[in-house]
């Protein structure tokens, strides 16, 4: 080990069975090595905030998990399952698309820039997927987005096109759209960065909601530190491609063990 | 020297002509956007060994003749047994002609998706198939619309070629009319003002449409 990792206890949350096991996973884009061999392993229901500074591999960490990257080398489990690996007569090998649909399944993801589908309204954006993915008929599949649509305030647009709503109501329905799904998992990729910042505070609303219902997993990739101390049981602070100190967020925030921990930190309050 | 009444007279034959030029258009057009599709997918695939060949194919064909492949087809084919009616040949060689430009028109449209649409796709777990048909191909299409219309206009001007491989479309027709009259004036004009005609109000359509999308 190059780097020193400072293992912290954890709320006591790790008494069960991992629901997400990183184990030596590595990830490089060409020559750059992104993610180093890295461990990670997060409880069922825990709430995990990713901090670091930008070029860190943290979005890439979660990415891998939604199956947006394959790993280079290591395997993650979701659920007790190889995610990127299948095993046949004890070798690991690569999962074929049927196998990781089935476990892509538990796994959720809010993207920093939305991605909704333009060309369908809200309602078509959150019942699409139910209907095609999950069999759901059509009346069952409007039933459950508008009960999404009413948990994230925006009940009365369903017919509106995503061009006709704000950044901040353009994330909501995205976060109604993939809490439609029923992902054991949830991850959110620096949600708010790309809203103005009046917006924010109404997409943080939501997300502390979802948060505090309890039992959904969450990786949160974030710059909203206050944020992320709110409402996670542990920050991860990752710098170049390495988990560097880990634990719950008063011991991050206010007694960082580790010297980049703390410049990170530093530097950060100084810009905001 | 120009005569009204032959004019006239021959009208109805080069109606009869322009039917067949609209059939072969029409078909080929069909064929044309169903296989310039499947090309562009095959060519966009990660399996080498489907999106190599096709890449050769697109080539191929669009660095040769139209008339040569319509030769082609016509003459050569039935020496390997496949013997094909004038219009079967003109309509598989202008089609397959054309579908390598439509495909080349198609990837430009599936390329101007943002790859955040296919991301959202996955993290929603939709299908290949089901993310083609409820997410790409619904953004990739409108806009390359009047370039397909125009693709429409350009094949449809292209379609005399097609007598080379003696199909009597309208051009041909006016042919045979001047032979058995000794009179090219009226007929092969009258070809012209068709053509005119038709294109330009066609292109009138393209533009209409092109209107109409930007205003989605």
């Amino acid at each position: 080990m190059s780097e020193i990792v400072t293992e912290t206890s954890n709320n006591g949350i790790q008494n069960s069975e991992p629901i997400v096991r990183y184990q030596k996973v590595s990830k490089s884009f060409g020559d750059i090595e992104v993610i180093k061999e890295l461990d990670l392993d997060v409880a069922p229901a825990e709430k995990i905030g990713i901090i670091g500074p930008s070029g860190s591999g943290k979005t890439t960490l979660i990415r891998m998990l939604m199956t947006l990257e394959k790993p280079t080398s290591g395997t993650i489990e979701v659920d007790g399952e190889l995610l990127w690996h299948k095993r046949v007569n004890g070798n690991l090998v690569p999962a074929d698309e049927k196998h990781l649909r089935r476990v892509r399944s538990k796994v959720g993801m809010i993207f920093q820039q939305f991605n909704l589908f333009p060309h369908m309204t809200v309602l078509r954006n959150v019942t699409e997927a139910p209907i095609h993915v999950l069999g759901l008929s059509r009346e069952e599949a409007e039933e459950r987005a508008i009960t999404m649509l009413e948990k994230v305030g925006l009940k009365d647009k369903l017919d509106h096109y995503p061009r006709q709503l704000s950044g901040g109501q353009q994330q909501r329905v995205a976060i109604a759209r993939a809490l439609v799904m029923n992902p054991k998992i949830m991850l959110f990729d620096e949600v708010t960065s790309a809203l103005d910042p009046e917006l924010v505070e109404e997409v943080l609303a939501v997300i502390k909601e979802i948060a505090l219902e309890g039992n959904m997993t969450m990786l949160l990739v974030t710059h909203e530190m206050q944020f992320a101390r709110e409402i996670a049981d542990r920050i991860v602070f990752i710098s170049d491609g390495r988990i560097i100190e880990q634990g719950p967020p008063e011991e991050i925030f206010e007694n960082p063990k580790h010297e980049r921990t703390r410049n990170f930190l530093r530097r950060f309050n100084k810009n905001n | 020297m120009w005569d009204w009444e032959f004019t006239i007279s021959i009208l109805p034959l080069l109606l009869e002509g322009l039917k067949i030029t609209l059939i072969a258009t029409f078909l080929a057009f069909g064929f044309a956007v169903v296989i310039g599709f499947l090309l562009a997918i095959a060519r966009r695939s990660s399996v080498k060994i489907l999106s190599l060949p096709v890449k050769a194919f697109i080539e191929f064909v669009r660095s040769t003749p139209l008339l040569a492949q319509l030769f082609f087809i016509f003459y050569v084919f039935p020496k390997f047994g496949l013997v094909l009616t004038p219009l079967v040949a003109g309509v598989l060689g202008l089609g397959l002609h054309y579908s390598t430009y439509l495909s080349e028109v198609y990837r430009s449209g599936i390329d101007s998706i943002p790859r955040g649409q296919w991301e959202a796709a996955k993290a929603l777990n939709f299908s290949k198939a089901r993310t083609w048909i409820s997410i790409i191909i619904p953004q990739a299409v409108p806009p390359i619309i009047p370039v397909m219309g125009n693709y429409l206009i350009g094949m449809f001007k292209d379609t005399p070629v097609l007598s080379a491989i003696t199909l009597v479309e309208l051009l041909q027709t006016a042919k045979i009319i001047g032979a058995q009259s000794f009179r090219y004036l009226e007929p092969i004009t009258m070809v012209g003002v068709i053509f005119l005609i038709l294109s330009y109000v066609s292109s009138l359509g393209v533009q209409w449409l092109e209107l109409r999308l930007n205003q989605r």
